[in-house]
């Protein structure tokens, strides 16, 4: 037995594998949103140069790398509003100029082995210090607050850019937030996930979570689950393996992601089988289809000729009988079915049902 | 039934909502609308007609300040556009393709983003914008499918999520871009009956259409656009009877699609000639 929490530096490693799971996939979910999924692994190659320069100045590599990593953000950002000139290849420039540059200038300084530059690009749980932990916590709490107030701006900008400039919303300055919020998120994610993966935990928990979601808000919540499961587990397992934590959490990660999409593509086919398709009418269910709605557990039945209908993706789903509005005697009525045949009115929502108002 | 209009109806002192004067819009280098005319007051319902490509999606996008006005002056609510910043004034409704499919969202959360431009930076909506968005899901008829995600929705649904985003933020004019457009007869229907309850509630509208379909009884003015001018304004009646001199004025072949067989029922609108075999099933 190997008691993980009395190691000095796996509670350090641990506390950044908490910090992180949070915060990566919070971050990510817009990120996936503005189908940007892949800027946070340029931003890690950017961050890459920073430690670059830390080491060979001897400054602190985690504030050096978060001031090149916002810089690039801020700089990408700029480039993507302009458009026209060709930002996407604007960006490689930038990327691939941080990650060569970042190589090169690390060869140059006293603590330049391939060791450590391994370190850096893929994580491991033995570089955590102790100052970077109270950085990182910092950085964090910012992350998660800002995200957490800016949510319904974000979401409406990543959801439609033009609508949101057309209602006034400050779209450059929120989509510059976003990448701020990003290349900080690379940053508290150095040290346990590494510079090349880090994109990793900001994508691949919202692929799982957009799996199961079924609002924005659930998709937030599902995703810091999977990311925080990944993240602590992969710190966790990398210590008995002797594997980098990087690598061993986004293994992590996207074993979730396969093994939801397995259960969730399994589910959906027995809950195909199970559920009952209603027959086709043409018109829809609503406030004014003359159907009276009922309240069914957490959603709205329409009593259609004694039946319940419930909207379901592009189809109405059968939701049994409906006492108060028995079924008409004899041979199920099609859709559009005569309304005179229908028996019971009695709960007076409204008028009873009529069909085939249009079609 | 309901405590307050969902639109106010005395916001601005004069009527005028849009006023183009001598406008022209691009984009970039090129002009694609030159030297427009046009007033739009409170109460009206206008239509902009013309082929794809004709300038009225630059005319709408100029109004809205999303494309490079070029010459003229655009006012807004009596305003000069270039002063004007409460653009939640103006409701824009734009296509259904929009509504992005790249993370899930329920209809209740797209429409809450009407909201935001009426509440404060960090604020969240309160009860009362939460009541506003439901309200606004209400009049589209989609009160209940508030939590149902909208990638599951049809595609007049869909359309009818994005009106009530609109709505959300208590507009005076409704801009709406090709609202018909992929949208069966049947729930082109449903939707022309969403703007007759807008209409009762004089909210100004501006629909932006190649096809007028089912919501020309709707209309109290046309606008005709073509090769980057105005070619007609007036009401649908005078439309109907300068149909045919418009028609043999222009040899353009847009013209025969879009001025021939005026008759007032769905499949026969005088710009869905060549839609109806586009429409879905």
């Amino acid at each position: 037995m190997i008691d993980l929490l009395s190691v000095d530096f796996m509670q350090r490693a641990l506390i950044a594998a908490l910090l992180v799971g949070t915060v990566a996939p919070m971050v990510g979910i817009f990120l996936v949103q503005r189908r940007l999924s892949l800027i946070g692994d340029g931003m890690g190659h950017v961050a890459l140069a920073g430690v670059a320069i830390g080491l060979v100045s001897g400054a602190a590599p985690v504030l050096t790398a978060l001031l090149a990593a916002v810089i690039a953000a801020v700089v990408i950002e700029l480039l993507r509003a302009r458009g026209r000139t060709n930002g996407d290849v604007a960006l490689a420039v930038i990327f691939y100029g941080g990650i060569a540059g970042g190589v090169v200038i690390i060869s140059k300084s006293p603590s330049g082995t391939p060791a450590n530059l391994m370190k850096y690009l893929f994580g491991s749980i033995l570089t955590t210090q102790r100052t970077d932990l109270y950085v990182f916590a910092g950085l964090a709490l910012l992350i998660s607050v800002t995200t957490w107030a800016l949510r319904p701006r974000l979401f409406a900008v990543a959801n439609d850019e033009e609508y949101a400039r057309a209602v006034g919303l400050p779209v450059l300055p929120l989509n510059i937030v976003l990448a701020v919020l990003t290349a900080t998120t690379v940053v508290v994610a150095m040290r346990v996930v590494g510079l090349l993966l880090i994109s990793a935990l900001m994508i691949v928990p919202n692929a799982a979570s957009q799996l199961v979601a079924r609002s924005f808000s659930g998709g937030v919540r599902w995703a810091i689950a999977f990311g925080l499961v990944s993240s602590v587990g992969g710190v966790a397992l990398s210590y008995p393996l002797d594997t980098p934590s990087g690598g061993t959490i986004v293994l992590l990660a996207v074993a979730l992601f396969v093994v939801t999409a397995v259960v969730t593509s399994v589910l959906a086919r027995v809950g195909r089988r199970r559920h009952d398709v209603a027959e086709t009418h043409a018109h829809e269910h609503g406030a004014e289809c003359g159907h009276p709605a009922v309240t069914h557990g957490d959603h709205v039945d329409y009593v259609h000729d004694g039946h319940l209908h419930a909207a379901h993706e592009g189809h109405y789903d059968e939701h049994g009988v409906h006492h108060d509005h028995p079924a008409p005697p004899g041979p199920e009525t099609a859709g559009a079915g005569p309304a005179g045949t229908t028996s019971g009115t009695t709960s007076g929502t409204t008028s009873g049902p009529t069909t085939g108002s249009r079609s | 039934m309901r405590s307050a209009p969902l639109v106010p109806r005395d916001a601005a002192p004069s009527d005028a909502v849009v006023t183009l004067r001598g406008a022209s819009f691009g984009y970039g280098d090129g002009t694609v609308l030159s030297d427009v005319d046009l007033s739009i007051r409170k109460g009206e319902i206008v239509a902009i007609v013309g082929p794809n490509g004709s300038g009225k999606s630059t005319l709408m996008k100029g109004v809205l300040g999303l494309n490079e006005k070029v010459a003229g002056t655009v006012t807004l609510f009596g305003i000069d556009s270039t002063e004007f910043h409460d653009r939640a004034r103006l409701g824009y409704v734009p296509q259904r393709h929009t509504l992005s499919a790249s993370v899930r969202a329920t209809a209740e959360e797209i429409v809450a983003t009407g909201r935001l431009p009426r509440i404060g930076w960090l604020g969240r909506l309160r009860a009362t914008d939460r009541q506003i968005v439901a309200r606004s899901l209400d009049v589209v008829g989609l009160a209940d499918r508030a939590a149902t995600e909208v990638s599951t929705l049809s595609g007049g649904q869909q359309r009818r999520v994005l009106i009530a985003r609109a709505l959300a933020g208590q507009p005076e004019v409704l801009i709406m871009d090709e609202p018909t457009a992929g949208v069966d007869a049947a729930n082109q229907h449903v939707l022309a009956d969403v703007l007759d309850r807008l209409v009762e509630r004089d909210v100004t509208m501006v629909i932006v259409t190649h096809e007028l379909g089912a919501l020309e009884r709707l209309l109290t003015r046309i606008v005709v656009i073509d090769g980057g001018r105005i070619r007609f304004d007036g009401t649908p009646r005078a439309y109907a009877t300068a149909r045919d001199s418009v028609h043999h004025d222009h040899d353009s072949h847009h013209h025969d699609l879009e001025l021939e067989g005026h008759h007032p029922s769905l499949s026969h609108g005088p710009l869905d000639v060549d839609r109806t075999d586009r429409s879905r099933p």
